[in-house]
């Protein structure tokens, strides 16, 4: 072997480590910086209008996003009640009393659904809800934003129940507890952390959606009563603003996109935490 | 080819004893230094703060099979890594004393070209997920060991009749390493090993995943190599070492407790541990 | 033997360990019975949704059939209804994605799993992956008033080296084929490293071992060795990140242009299927507008589903070690 070849190939490796390291550390260097321009932009223009006051006319400045604030809210609520019910229900199944063909076609269906466009969705609660009673409503878009809550409760539940370890079920059984009792004494309980990170990622995830609330819920530039109304939304808002003219709106775009950003984030950073302290604890 | 050598019944543990085209130089102590290939002085070895191996000194003879005995965990393998610097890959890992090849320290030369002339073989076969012929090439090719296509295929040809593998795999180069069975897969690991030429070839348990057939072919196999290579074993059978090593060394907890002629640690082991573990009575 | 049979006839005859409703009320049944039905409810979610899209697409379907697939006319007024612009238009932005970020994807996944410091890859790790969880309309929002400017610095320079392709002609006003790719391949960058990560992670030592022992640098290892081995799930979570981007809707309108016509260079405005279905679903004006719209929600849905199979189960059989 040549001296010349052998330095040829440790500068291959040199030059390759480093190539490689600039990409890693580009691509974690996008979120720090997207985090800082939003910080800078959209918090320095944040005020109390903007958590307290409805949108104004063009022109007149002002206006501030409450009701899309809280109609966020009440789409994700309206959500959670569709999408973690069936989620969370259809992973204990798969976890506790799966196995065979049909648990085998529920979680191939569920990573289907999980990679369908949320657009498709939004368009299914179109038909589906919006069609019949001809109007816009938070009941459909909370309905879209339920359908995509679903595969991933049932993925994240079947994970952390199956991390309980078997020795735990047997212990409840051997004391004479029913499979169910100690489904929802034991198993439940020793996922919990788990589960509940799963719900919190999930809930963060549906709140930062916008497609498939823009013919579902639609937007409303005054508070929405009930399920029945057009209702704003955070992240539709930040949309409408974007592509706008109005510069004042382009302020309130930024801002509406801090909030949302630092939201998603933290229940993001904080699920993360929680397990990976549950890793280290089990070590 | 050299005669098969006869098989010891295991219930009487009989010095190796090769056929006469190789007979040792003189049974009994080892010889001096200047038939050592390799030779260790006071090695020390720390995985983080844990001391793995105590003050391990001793010589591996020139186109001699040396065998490393002893329970598991005992720092065999630990030592055998040392030997070609493997262990570098571990976080963590410090080595203090010398280790000489032909004299000249292994920690001051380029670990590439190290490895190039102490060659490996591990206790699972890890063959690439390439043909045959790519797999027994790769080391020619990293090393530009070859001068062209038809060099190539005259050093791949020549490796594997030296591991005894040329004639089952002659008419399937081009196929993937993977359809051959266990005992051709290490047989194509050593011929992979042996590609490069090198001067020692480290086994590590290269047998333990293997059926007695296999094994057998194996150990034939460092009969015919011993004359062209000097080779280490570390083996968890006493059978095997007393079948195939010239010389052996017994490790306990770290340190070596004896090394001598194949013959006298079996027979007559100077130490206690050593006889009460070539005995049987632990293990 | 008389004697033992004495003993088994004594036993009576066998009885389950419990009555039905023994079990009913120990809540056995009712558990599997709620679980099953929620299973089942994912599927039939799931087929409603096929269904829906089916069902209300029927009008285009029945009147354009295949040529819906290959017409480039998009003229609502008219009653030209034709998907091939929006067709191009999301396979030109995804495969600019694919081009930017796959490279810049594998390689830092590769430092990540491979070159890193245990707690440097953890740390990169943590932000990219928090890169995943950014909403579409913030990356569009993004786009809009960092990306676009930035690319409208670059251009010039672009234009000079590439401009003799055809891809790079034309004016070029910052929203555009090339501006909605370059957004994309931001988004899909996270998922590629995060999932190849793991996948080269899981390839087994003995493979790293085999090429060190063979005096190979730490990079022919890994190119040689390692990356071989996982090809199979870095090709998966290619696919995935693929079937995202071609589902991308929020960040792609807002840079995209909007303009359903079909042009050779990326610095023109284009049009994408998701696009297109935010942009107009809401103006659609009569049913068979409306309802071609809902076509091209189920072409898109079809293609998703095809390529996030496939990746799936080239993701399953890679972090499983097998080759």
């Amino acid at each position: 072997m040549t001296n010349g070849l052998l330095l040829r190939r440790k500068a291959v490796n040199a030059v390759m480590l480093t190539i490689t390291g600039l990409c890693a550390f580009l691509a974690a260097g996008v979120l720090v910086y997207i985090l800082g321009y939003l910080f800078v932009h959209g918090a320095a223009s944040l005020n109390w209008n903007f958590f307290t006051k409805l949108p104004t006319p063009v022109g007149e400045t002002g206006g501030g996003m409450a009701n899309a604030i809280v109609g966020s809210a009440k789409l994700v609520m309206i959500a959670s009640c569709v999408g973690i019910p069936i989620g969370f229900l259809a992973g204990v199944y798969l976890a506790e009393f799966g196995g065979g063909t049909f648990s085998f076609l529920v979680r191939y269906v569920t990573d289907l659904l999980n990679g369908v466009p949320s657009i498709v969705i939004g368009i299914f609660a179109y038909t589906v809800i919006v069609l019949p009673q001809k109007h816009f409503s938070a009941l459909a878009g909370g309905l879209a934003l339920g359908v995509m809550m679903i595969p991933i409760a049932v993925r994240s539940t079947e994970e952390f129940l199956r991390a309980v370890p078997v020795s735990l079920r047997e212990g409840a059984v051997a004391l004479g507890a029913t499979k169910a009792k100690s489904i929802l004494t034991v198993v439940i309980p020793a996922a919990k952390n788990g589960i509940i990170t799963g719900i919190m990622l999930n809930l963060a995830r549906v709140s930062g959606e916008t497609a498939p609330l823009l013919f579902t819920s639609f937007s409303n530039r005054y508070w929405s009563e009930g399920l029945s109304q057009p209702t704003a939304a955070l992240p539709v808002m930040i949309f409408t603003y974007a592509i706008a003219p109005y510069e004042d709106w382009h302020q309130q775009a930024w801002s509406a996109g801090f909030v949302l950003l630092t939201l998603v984030l933290a229940v993001n950073v904080i699920a993360r935490l929680i397990l990976a302290r549950r890793k280290h604890v089990a070590r | 080819m050299m005669p098969a050598p006869t098989k010891q019944p295991s219930s009487e543990i009989k010095t190796a004893a090769p056929a006469a085209a190789n007979a040792p130089e003189g049974e009994g102590k080892p010889t001096m230094e200047s038939d050592a290939k390799l030779c260790a002085t006071n090695l020390n070895f720390f995985y983080g703060s844990f001391q793995a191996l105590h003050g391990i000194s001793m010589q591996i003879y020139t186109n001699k099979v040396t065998a490393f005995i002893g329970p598991s965990g005992c720092g065999k393998s630990t030592f055998l890594r040392t030997l070609n610097r493997m262990y570098e890959s571990v976080r963590g890992s410090r080595v203090e004393g010398t280790i000489l090849l032909d004299g000249q320290s292994i920690f001051d030369v380029e670990v590439s070209g190290l490895r190039r002339r102490v060659g490996m073989v591990f206790q699972r076969s890890n063959p690439f997920p390439k043909s045959i012929f790519e797999n027994v090439a790769y080391g020619l090719r990293i090393n530009g060991m070859y001068e062209d296509r038809a060099g190539l295929r005259d050093s791949v040809e020549r490796s594997l009749r030296r591991a005894a593998l040329w004639d089952e795999v002659k008419d399937k180069l081009n196929q993937s390493a993977y359809g051959l069975s266990g005992g051709q897969q290490q047989r194509l690991c050593i011929a992979r090993a042996l590609a490069v030429d090198p001067e020692v070839l480290l086994l590590d348990e290269p047998c333990s995943a293997l059926d007695p057939i296999a094994t057998a072919k194996i150990e034939d196999l460092i009969f015919q190599l011993k004359s062209s290579c000097t080779i280490v074993i570390v083996t968890h059978n006493m059978q095997q070492a007393a079948r195939v090593a010239d010389n052996t060394g017994f490790f306990l907890l770290g340190r070596l407790i004896e090394f001598d002629s194949t013959t006298v640690i079996f027979k007559t082991p100077a130490c206690k541990e050593t006889e009460d573990y070539v005995t049987g009575r632990f293990g | 033997m008389a004697a033992s049979s004495t003993v088994a006839a004594s036993a009576g005859p066998a009885r389950p360990a419990q009555s039905f409703w023994q079990r009913v009320r120990g809540g056995d049944e009712i558990a599997l019975g709620i679980t099953f039905l929620s299973a089942f409810s994912v599927l039939f979610v799931t087929g409603m949704i096929v269904w829906e899209l089916w069902a209300n697409s029927s009008l285009p379907r029945h009147q354009f059939g295949w040529s819906f697939l290959v017409t480039q006319t998009w003229d609502p007024v008219a009653g030209q209804f034709g998907a091939l612009p929006f067709i191009y238009g999301t396979l030109v932005t995804s495969a600019l994605a694919m081009l930017i970020g796959i490279p810049l994807g594998v390689g830092a996944a590769i430092f990540l799993a491979e070159f890193a410091p245990p707690k440097i890859s953890d740390a990169l790790t943590f932000l990219i992956e928090l890169l995943a969880a950014v909403p579409s309309v913030i990356y569009g929002l993004l786009g809009i008033f960092i990306l676009i400017p930035i690319l409208r610095t670059i251009e010039p320079a672009l234009r000079s080296v590439l401009g003799w392709t055809p891809l790079f002609k034309g004016p070029f006003y910052g929203v555009s084929l090339f501006s909605a790719g370059v957004v994309l391949s931001v988004m899909i960058v996270p998922f590629i490293i995060s999932i190849s990560r793991e996948v080269i992670r899981a390839v087994p030592n003995e493979q790293r071992e085999a090429a060190l022992a063979l005096g190979a640098t730490r990079w022919e290892t890994v190119w040689d060795a390692v990356i071989p081995f996982a090809s199979k799930g870095i090709v998966g979570s290619i696919f995935l990140a693929l079937a995202r981007s071609l589902g991308e809707t929020m960040a792609v309108t807002m840079v995209i242009g909007n303009d359903p016509k079909i042009k050779a260079s990326l610095f023109a405005p284009g049009y994408s299927i998701a696009a297109v279905i935010a942009n107009e679903f809401t103006e659609a004006t009569g049913q068979p507008y409306t309802e071609a719209l809902i076509e091209l929600g189920l072409v898109l849905f079809a293609v998703t589903i095809v390529i996030n199979g496939v990746a799936r189960i080239l993701v399953a059989t890679a972090e499983r070690g097998k080759m």
